[in-house]
């Protein structure tokens, strides 16, 4: 154990890249996430399909089949050689978790009553404005939740990128294991409470949000 | 007709058994050695020790790594491992009079191998297990049965040539191992990778500069491709392997440290190098000394 506490810089480290992957991979996953459960309830059926298609392809592969096409299928080929394991995560982790976004923004919308989008439709609002100034606000307010909860699995899944190169916080905690075979469950207590104090500032934040949201209702 | 038909199963029969004999000549091959199986060997221990216990059972289940080439290796088709260590680990078993057939191999990670032995989920644990206090304080280790030490695999242009050009290169290994924590100590940025493989892979496809691990299983991957890839630099760490056992069994201790010396003073522990480890070109080394027992 002391090994750990006299290298908690490591540990720090460790868990600043874990929470660069989780900020960068959310940003990511919100935007594209944003722009699929748009494409999704939008007029354009071409747009719709696609949208979907992605959908359906992207959740149902495992996370760890996406990284190995983000970290080995795609060097393999020529492709992402020369770019940061960062930025590699990013792409992984990312695009495995934009149609979970896209699915949870998507129920939001649905529970925006028809009512509010036809009014904003009677008053001469085109498709975009209509989703930007009526229908997402609302469809956000909604989602909170569910965003929440896909985020915080988000988080968590980051941890994968352990064995793909990036020395994240999942990875650092082998490292203390493999060094300090007898302390290993008190190392385990360690990082699990770095990953629930990660998880509970998401959790807050979304409790702060909704608060605020339903204040301006 | 029918005489025909029964000539035909008869040549049938024949060529099966035939093919079935060179199919096992092939195997023998890549089986590793023969060992003298003891007959009686459980009146050799005194009753109440473990290795009674086993004698009297007939089974051992043994921990290997199955995904170091020349250490411990199973491929996707192989029924048992080969590989160094489950050489020696045949060599152990036929002192308590158990045949390699009745070894049960059991697949152990680094991160496994002392819960492993700790559950009793396996009796030994022969898997590059390097001796160090930290472990020797929850397991038993008896050993050195091998010295090795850490050096890098690069690409045959790579312009690393000596430890100190490491510093600021990204430098691959398994995740968690001791030799991803050396090279960071060296001043390159550590990838670890879930196996041996994958990293190797990286290093060919230039995502990273070089893949760092025991001499011993680097020298494996560039047999595998010599036109690509070669170990550079002198050893910069001291691995010693050791065979671990259960805490609770401290007899084990001084009846491993005796057979593996008895193995390296009758030639055993030499071939069993020679046709795994020495398969990639490197020397038969000198046995090195066990460490007494406490």
């Amino acid at each position: 154990m002391d090994d750990v506490f006299s290298n908690f810089d490591l540990v720090l480290k460790a868990f600043w890249m874990t929470v660069q992957l989780a900020v960068l991979s959310g940003v990511a996953a919100m935007v594209l996430g944003t722009l699929l459960a748009a494409m999704r309830v939008g007029p354009v059926a071409v747009l719709r399909t696609v949208a979907s298609t992605y959908v359906t392809v992207v959740r149902n592969t495992p996370l760890l089949v996406m990284c190995v096409f983000v970290f080995f299928a795609a060097p393999n080929l020529g492709l992402l050689v020369g770019t940061p394991f960062l930025v590699k995560g990013t792409i992984a982790v990312g695009l495995y978790t934009a149609p979970f976004v896209a699915e949870a923004i998507r129920s939001g919308v649905n529970a925006v009553p028809l009512g509010q989008a036809e009014a904003a439709r009677a008053i001469g609002m085109t498709f975009a404005q209509n989703m930007r100034h009526v229908v997402l606000p609302q469809a956000f307010r909604a989602s909170v939740p569910p965003l929440a909860s896909t985020l915080i699995a988000m988080t968590k899944n980051t941890s994968v990128v352990a064995v793909f190169g990036i020395m994240e916080a999942t990875a650092r905690m082998r490292y203390f294991v493999n060094r300090n075979a007898d302390d290993t469950i008190l190392i385990f207590v360690v990082f699990a409470i770095g990953y629930i104090l990660l998880v509970e500032l998401i959790s807050l934040g979304a409790v702060g949000l909704e608060r605020r949201w339903k204040a301006a209702r | 007709m029918r005489l025909t038909r029964l000539k035909v199963a008869a040549a049938a029969v024949l060529v099966a058994s035939t093919l079935a004999a060179c199919g096992d000549a092939g195997d023998d091959d890549d089986k590793g050695l023969d060992v003298d199986v003891q007959d009686n060997a459980a009146e050799e221990f005194d009753a109440g020790t473990r290795m009674r216990e086993l004698a009297d059972a007939g089974s051992i289940k043994i921990g290997v790594k199955y995904d170091q080439p020349g250490i411990g290796f199973k491929g996707a088709t192989d029924d048992t491992p080969v590989g160094f260590d489950p050489e020696i680990g045949k060599i152990l078993a036929a002192d308590l009079g158990i045949a390699p057939e009745d070894i049960d191999w059991v697949e152990t990670i680094s991160a496994n191998r002392e819960a492993f032995l700790q559950k009793g989920e396996v009796d030994l644990v022969i898997a590059s297990y390097s001796i160090t206090d930290e472990r020797r304080q929850v397991v038993g280790q008896a050993g050195p049965y091998y010295v090795t030490g850490q050096q890098l695999l690069v690409k045959s242009d790579s312009d690393i040539e000596s430890i100190e050009d490491v510093k600021g290169t990204e430098v691959c290994s398994v995740t968690g191992s001791t030799s991803l924590a050396n090279i960071e100590a060296e001043g390159a940025t550590p990838r670890g990778f879930d196996t041996y493989s994958e990293c190797v892979d990286q290093v060919l496809n230039g995502t990273v500069d070089a893949m760092t691990t025991d001499g011993a299983i680097l020298l494996g991957y560039a047999a595998e491709h010599p036109d690509e890839l070669k170990v550079v630099v002198e050893p910069f760490s001291e691995e010693r392997y050791g065979v671990g056992y259960s805490i609770d069994h401290p007899e084990m201790c001084d009846w491993i440290t005796e057979t593996i010396e008895d193995a390296q003073e009758d030639g055993d522990w030499a071939a069993a190098f020679e046709v795994t480890l020495g398969k990639s070109g490197v020397e038969t080394p000198e046995p090195p000394a066990m460490d007494p027992c406490a």
